[in-house]
């Protein structure tokens, strides 16, 4: 069995990101860009079924940029075997990438697919969800174990009040939670072997997908700042202030 | 234009979230619906009739919807979606699970976790873990949409008089089933929807530690909550994290404890009306966002906290369940 996952090149998580004075988005020149947290530990559980010996390939795939391209390397040091770009430099939706993951799956016929539960960027949390619905297959969002099993995978679910299990029929869409494993780093070896790892280039086009925006982003602002609030000397001082300052208790 | 509602419920009781996304709902339609999915639900049905504002609940009673699966549950969605331009959840892990699969299947995008409606197509939400807020236009036909609970308050859940229609959908799609439940078991109030919220980080040092926490969150009929740091050495659960890959929060007043204040933490609780730290660390970001500051060990500040409530004779009644 294959297994595809689905990545995405964003800014650092401890980037403290600046909006831009022009209100168009944030700024991205020149800023520090990663594999998306959730994605890593794609990643990393499609390397832990390859060695487990319950799939056989790992094919990583990105839509984006030239730039994505590191991104697909950072993918194939940690442990994939070959990678798909889909280039396209405009801005492009959890809808279009779900179609264009699709796309890529149709001539992949991938067994399980493995998507992280969001990007950090957008914080959309949807194209795990969008993919399985246009594929017609089940999902399994939010995942902190998954067990491959003959036709079928178990899967847990981390939920509002804790955590569910759901059975699913395969080839299925998984998304990670935070929680899923433990991602490795690639190793010095690892990054010269990924650099002769075949990564296939395709077009938006030759997929045959439309992709553009359905969302027109207006502005990009900063958040209200809270004012500086004040340095108490004790317990009691505090009680006091959220008492009759602050009137909360 | 109507707008639609997919209630969350365990086929008993109505969730809180589903009274958010009805605030929500009626920012932008006069004529808001409620589908109620379940197994077993009649309950649920009778108290989203009930819910004021709300003009008529939609009521599909199945076994293939008893446990909220997506792919039973977004057909359902769809076939009833024709004569509704907004369709909305809260942004629960039951909203951001079964809307987005919907929203594919009507070949729509979807906006997510909104804190803001401006227009019937123009929302505010935050990106980049709350430190960009971006107005954003959907120029779909639908619109398919999460609420941020916290920016919503919740609809009263009394006084409404909603009719009832049964619906039914395609069914059981026969892709994944349902096996158990390990759900967390607390006598508190819920994270996310509880009026003062005390949460605990590294700092707490153990588990062992945070009956600390929890003594002063008992006085304070307080919900605990925790960073993500204190929930990955295994002090508490994990949906005690508040964060963006956690929950995001906006109580009366957030009392963070040996929490340094990550990017990642403040994206789920910076909204709080008023922020108390209690960190060691002077240095610590945490306090560039708190209100009230207390540089001191927590060990020797939580057991004063709890004694002083105590002399001020501060003793609160759970609330905001």
């Amino acid at each position: 069995m294959k297994v595809l996952v689905g990545i995405k090149r964003t800014i650092d998580a401890n980037v403290k990101v600046r909006v831009k004075a022009d209100e168009s988005g944030v700024e991205t020149a020149n800023v520090k860009m990663t594999l998306n947290p959730f994605c890593e530990i794609a990643v990393e559980e499609a390397v832990r079924m390859k060695e487990a010996g319950v799939v056989e390939e790992i094919i990583v795939v990105t839509a984006g940029p030239e730039e994505a391209r590191q991104t697909l390397m950072t993918a194939l040091a940690i442990g994939a075997d070959r990678a798909v770009h889909v280039v396209a430099d405009q801005d492009i939706q959890p809808l279009a990438v779900a179609k264009i993951l699709k796309a890529v799956i149709e001539q992949e016929s991938p067994g399980v697919v493995i998507l992280g539960k969001q990007a950090i960027d957008d914080d959309s949390n949807q194209t795990g969800q969008m993919l399985a619905g246009l594929l017609g297959w089940p999902q399994a969002t939010f995942a902190s174990k998954i067990t491959l099993g003959d036709g079928e995978a178990e899967v847990t679910r981390e939920i509002d009040g804790g955590l569910e299990t759901l059975t699913v029929k395969l080839p299925a869409v998984m998304t990670t939670d935070l929680r899923l494993n433990e991602p490795r780093y690639a190793s010095l070896p690892n990054i010269m072997k990924a650099k002769k790892k075949p990564i296939d280039v395709k077009t938006l086009e030759e997929l045959g997908v439309d992709a553009a925006p359905r969302i027109k982003i207006l502005k990009v602002v900063s958040p209200g700042k809270r004012e500086a609030g004040v340095i108490v000397e004790s317990v009691a001082e505090l009680v006091d202030k959220l008492q009759n300052e602050a009137k909360v208790l | 234009m109507s707008a639609l509602v997919i209630a969350e419920h365990d086929n008993n009781e109505l969730k809180q979230a589903t009274l958010h996304a009805v605030t929500a709902a009626s920012q932008l339609s006069d004529d808001v619906h409620i589908l109620v999915a379940g197994e077993g639900s009649s309950a649920v049905a009778e108290q989203a009739a009930a819910v004021a504002g709300v003009a008529k609940v939609l009521h599909a009673d199945d076994a293939a919807y008893g446990h909220g699966l997506a792919e039973n549950v977004a057909p359902l969605i769809v076939s009833v979606a024709g004569s509704y331009d907004h369709l909305l959840a809260c942004a629960t892990t039951y909203g951001k699970n079964v809307m987005p699969r919907a929203a594919a299947l009507l070949d729509v995008a979807q906006i997510s976790e909104i804190s803001e409606i401006l227009s019937a197509d123009q929302f505010v939400r935050p990106t980049y873990a709350g430190n960009a807020m971006a107005t954003v236009e959907s120029i779909d036909a639908k619109k398919v949409i999460t609420v941020r609970a916290t920016a919503f308050d919740a609809a009263v859940a009394e006084g409404g008089t909603a009719a009832i229609e049964a619906v039914s959908g395609p069914g059981d799609q026969g892709l994944s089933r349902f096996e158990r439940h390990e759900l967390s078991v607390s006598e508190r109030p819920e994270l996310t929807s509880a009026d003062i919220v005390i949460s605990g980080g590294r700092g707490m040092q153990s588990g062992d530690n945070f009956p600390l926490v929890e003594a002063v969150a008992d006085r304070l009929g307080a919900a605990v909550g925790a960073s993500r740091a204190a929930v990955d050495a295994g002090y508490v659960p994990n949906d005690y994290q508040v964060g963006q890959t956690g929950k995001v929060v906006a109580p009366n007043l957030y009392v963070a404890v040996g929490i340094s204040g990550a990017i990642q933490h403040l994206a789920g609780m910076k909204d709080s009306k008023v922020i108390v730290a209690i960190n060691k660390d002077e240095e610590a970001p945490i306090f560039q966002i708190a209100d009230y500051g207390l540089v001191a060990d927590l060990f020797k500040a939580l057991p004063e906290l709890a004694e002083e409530l105590d002399k001020q004779g501060i003793s609160r009644e759970i609330s905001g369940n």
